[in-house]
């Protein structure tokens, strides 16, 4: 069989994973949302979250479309589709192609065109990846029995300890961003740019709470988020 | 149907998908390998699975642990299916938890991280398809330097914004968490390519701060 990394073929098992990862989300979509009526949550609230949970998503969606068009130069299409529909994420799938790719003493700057050599990398992308989906249903339940057995001794700290996670999340994204300020003005752009959508975040939340925005509430997070990447654009020419 | 029984069911449902993703996961590269006849041998899987995997996989047991109570039932069993827990899901469903006014742990907060992780996993499939569909139409747009500083910067703008809402609420928590992660980085720069790992820490630094604070009664 003739070995084409964008073949026919390829693009069949990539449309067979988007159409179970679309059936599972839809399927706890639906689920979800039928249960919001039962236990008679604010329906047209759930609404707006989808909403603007939707238009949140769609920046950095086209930032994972991004990573797969840089994959697909070296992979064509379908293998980097696929990986980064499922659990994937550019930040895992470059270093595992590279990996692999440098172990076999193959170039990244050219497609693919040797068969084992992209099974192998299809094997490092897959095995790579797999201690967190298969983590997930041997240990969820006892994460949140651990959880529940902090709040049920107190729920306040349990609330807390739940924050502080989050908190501790964030403070390691917010750190990074001073990375590369040693370098020089230009690797303060990221610090700019977050303290950019710090600024708009603030600007909505004044319009919500001071100006009776209601609906500002929603969409606060996509406008800062795309504020602040649109403000990228014109400061890197300047300072970058 | 009671919680504890809608919450029972979502594990049965939750496990039945993850097994069945785990089992098609695996399924994609065994059959590239049976249709092109091209196993490709033990060594170099592994050799190009040892650059990755220590760093992934303690990554991966990492974002488990932490995500898992953010993301809640079907949240997580969703979420790390499809993927792009930290720039996508795990501020989607916090931020829609947060403008729902529900708590995470609660059902109420179960539900409205499920509906967001579910809706922005769809988005996200689908603007992939149609960007892989309409891929000539669109590269001279995805393609374009001009616009490549703004998806360079994704993850700063994404967490600014969201720093506003949560530090400004915990900010007695959060200080010594940035204030230790702002002064690694800038000492060990190279430390921004494996960020993953420094969650926990960041973690563990306001999980000890937040129960000081908490028992002298200052939060």
């Amino acid at each position: 069989m003739h070995f084409n990394p964008n073949s026919g073929f390829l693009y069949v098992i990539a449309i067979i994973v988007i159409l179970f990862v679309i059936a599972q989300s839809g399927f706890f979509l639906i689920r979800a949302y039928k249960r919001a009526r039962v236990i008679g949550m604010d329906m047209p609230q759930v609404k707006k979250i989808i909403i603007s949970t939707a238009i949140f998503t769609i920046a950095p969606a086209v930032s994972i479309l991004l990573g797969v068009v840089t994959l697909s130069k070296f992979l064509g299409l379908p293998l980097p589709w696929i990986r980064l529909s499922v659990i994937g994420a550019i930040t895992y799938e470059l270093p595992a192609a590279t990996s692999t790719a440098k172990a076999l003493g193959i170039s990244l700057s050219e497609t693919i065109t040797d068969p084992k050599a992209y099974t192998a990398i299809a094997w490092v992308m897959t095995l790579g990846i797999m201690p967190s989906i298969l983590l997930v249903p041997i240990l969820l339940k006892r994460i949140q029995k651990g959880l529940l057995s902090i709040k049920n001794k107190d729920n306040k700290w349990g609330e807390l300890f739940v924050t502080a996670m989050f908190l501790g999340m964030i403070s390691a994204f917010l750190g990074m961003v001073f990375a590369d300020v040693r370098s020089g003005l230009p690797g303060f752009i990221p610090l700019f740019v977050l303290l950019f959508s710090a600024f708009l975040m603030a600007l909505c939340g004044i319009l919500y709470k001071v100006c009776k925005m209601e609906w500002m509430k929603n969409y606060a997070l996509p406008i800062s988020m795309i504020g602040a990447m649109a403000f990228a654009v014109v400061i890197t020419p300047l300072i970058g | 149907m009671n919680k504890k029984s809608y919450d029972e069911v979502s594990h049965v449902y939750g496990q039945i998908w993850i097994w069945t993703a785990i089992v098609m996961l695996l399924c994609v590269p065994i059959s590239i390998c049976i249709y092109y006849n091209a196993w490709p041998g033990f060594t170099p899987v592994l050799t190009g699975l040892m650059g990755v995997a220590p760093i992934f996989w303690t990554v991966g047991v990492i974002e488990v642990i932490t995500y898992t109570p953010m993301l809640g039932t079907c949240g997580s069993y969703l979420g790390f299916v499809t993927g792009n827990l930290t720039n996508l899901k795990v501020p989607s469903a916090l931020s829609a938890m947060e403008n729902a006014k529900v708590k995470s742990g609660t059902e109420e907060g179960e539900i409205i991280s499920t509906i967001a992780i579910a809706t922005s996993s769809i988005v996200t499939t689908l603007v992939i398809a149609a960007g892989v569909l309409l891929l000539a139409q669109l590269s001279p747009i995805i393609d374009s330097p001009t616009l490549k500083p703004a998806f360079d910067n994704i993850l700063p703008s994404l967490f600014g914004g969201l720093a506003v809402v949560y530090v400004s609420k915990n900010w007695k928590i959060s200080i010594a968490p940035l204030c230790f992660m702002v002064i690694l980085f800038l000492l060990v720069p190279a430390l921004a390519k494996s960020v993953g790992i420094l969650v926990p820490v960041g973690a563990l630094i306001s999980i000890g701060v937040a129960r000081i604070l908490y028992q002298k009664k200052l939060i």
